[in-house]
């Protein structure tokens, strides 16, 4: 989903070559960028881009899962989704300050994505329509976003990649809580096992989109791979992510919805058919089935959280003026 | 009271893309002096790439004594690891 932060990123720069030249021998030479070092324009933009949409795309990520809380089937089942919603909420959170690193607030940050400036994965505009596609979100969503967060881990900015490596620390039970539930289903009943292909059915393509467009259409990858902010090329992720997902769906027993899906002996990798690049950008350009009713939801809860926020700053004030007063007394 | 020198935390960055580490404090009259006096106290057998100092005064702690209330309860939520869910081993590394 990180990758479709770059969609749109204004990577042009316009520092002198001697400039820029000093900055590509660190980047080379593995040296990690850190918030007070020099950098060109174009790399904090990209990043501002990347890292706040990437943590709009957690804390967005939050809605189509927070929908089945109340209705998840057992006690063990309810646990872990809240776990796992929380941790969506802690992972926005290391995002947005990581980014504020660079010189953006992170009230700018929430004003872009509350007046739908910002994107935000294009994964989260989907429905939840049954329980079963809380398990194909956990194994296909977050299975992806393993996959793309891996090399971040290694992303030459210091304060992302280290947040990028306790972001992959913590989500390592969210796939596997997915993958766990969609077992269990596919070995149920008729309904249940119905139930988890059709949760597979609709998340497959969207998940495969979630890498963005092929190579050859994506803009801005070459300038961020020489930055090395990108350490994979979109296709080289969404290939890692089949080789390593179809044989998953093999052994419960479902079938990935893709007719030309066959193993390529050639390339050790599977061979898929065309994604609707066209409902890729439908959904992008905010026209997916729940982008209206995902913003609407987030300006809610910034509308309804205004009073917190306005009381502890009273409480926090009304405090210091006591301790002020009590200081004054004692002199 | 005003006259003693203010107290420091030192926090150092061991290597290129680590986090800077507290390491210790010292006494330095402005963050400048207390920056140069980290420099000789702390990192004298190449410990770090990068310094921070701050007021200590300035660093709010949790009591220790909170320690059971704050932390405590994380200890029965082990369905926060991998580890308490069930996959097959024929599935591979997940």
């Amino acid at each position: 989903m990180y990758s479709q932060g770059l969609i749109g990123a204004q990577t042009s720069t316009e520092e002198d070559e001697a400039f820029l030249a000093r900055f590509q021998e660190r980047i080379d030479a593995e040296e990690k960028i850190e918030p007070t070092d020099d950098m060109p324009e174009g790399y904090r933009r990209t990043l501002i881009r990347q890292i706040g949409q990437h943590a709009h795309s957690e804390i967005v990520g939050m809605l189509p899962e927070g929908n089945w809380i109340t209705r998840a089937p057992t006690l063990r089942r309810k646990a872990a989704l809240l776990a796992k919603v929380q941790d969506e909420g802690g992972h926005g959170l290391y995002l947005y300050s990581a980014a504020e690193t660079l010189g953006v607030t992170r009230e700018q940050m929430s004003e872009e994505l509350l007046a739908g400036k910002a994107k935000y994965s294009s994964i989260f505009n989907y429905p939840t329509l049954t329980w079963a596609d809380i398990g194909a979100i956990g194994w296909l969503v977050d299975g992806a976003a393993i996959m793309n967060q891996i090399p971040l881990c290694r992303c030459s900015y210091g304060p992302y990649a280290r947040a990028m490596i306790r972001v992959c620390k913590e989500e390592s039970f969210h796939q596997r809580q997915g993958y766990e539930i969609m077992m269990t289903l596919a070995r149920g009943t008729d309904a249940q096992k119905e139930m988890a292909q059709d949760a597979l059915d609709r998340w497959w393509w969207p998940s495969l989109m979630m890498f963005g467009p092929h190579d050859g259409d994506s803009v801005h990858g070459d300038q961020s791979a020489k930055w090395k902010i990108k350490r994979f090329t979109n296709d080289e992720l969404r290939q890692k992510f089949v080789n390593a997902t179809v044989p998953q769906a093999e052994f419960i027993g479902l079938k990935v919805p893709d007719p030309e899906c066959r193993w390529n002996e050639e390339k050790q990798g599977y061979d898929i058919g065309p994604i609707d690049w066209d409902e890729f950008w439908r959904v992008v350009k905010g026209n997916g089935p729940m982008n209206r009713e995902r913003l609407e939801a987030r300006r809610k809860a910034h509308e309804e959280g205004a009073w917190v926020r306005e009381a502890a700053n009273a409480y926090a004030a009304k405090r210091k003026a006591r301790k002020q007063a009590a200081k004054i007394a004692a002199e | 009271m005003t006259n003693e020198t203010p107290l420091w935390e030192v926090f150092i960055r061991p290597r290129n893309g680590l986090a800077h580490r507290h390491c210790g404090s010292l006494h330095a009259a402005d963050a400048e002096m207390a920056l140069q006096a980290a420099r000789d106290v702390y990192t004298r057998r190449g410990e770090g790439t990068s310094i921070w100092v701050v007021p200590s005064a300035e660093i709010t702690a949790s009591d220790p004594k909170d320690k059971d209330a704050l932390f405590e309860p994380t200890a029965d939520k082990i369905y926060r690891h991998p580890t308490f869910y069930d996959i097959p081993d024929d599935v591979g590394h997940m």
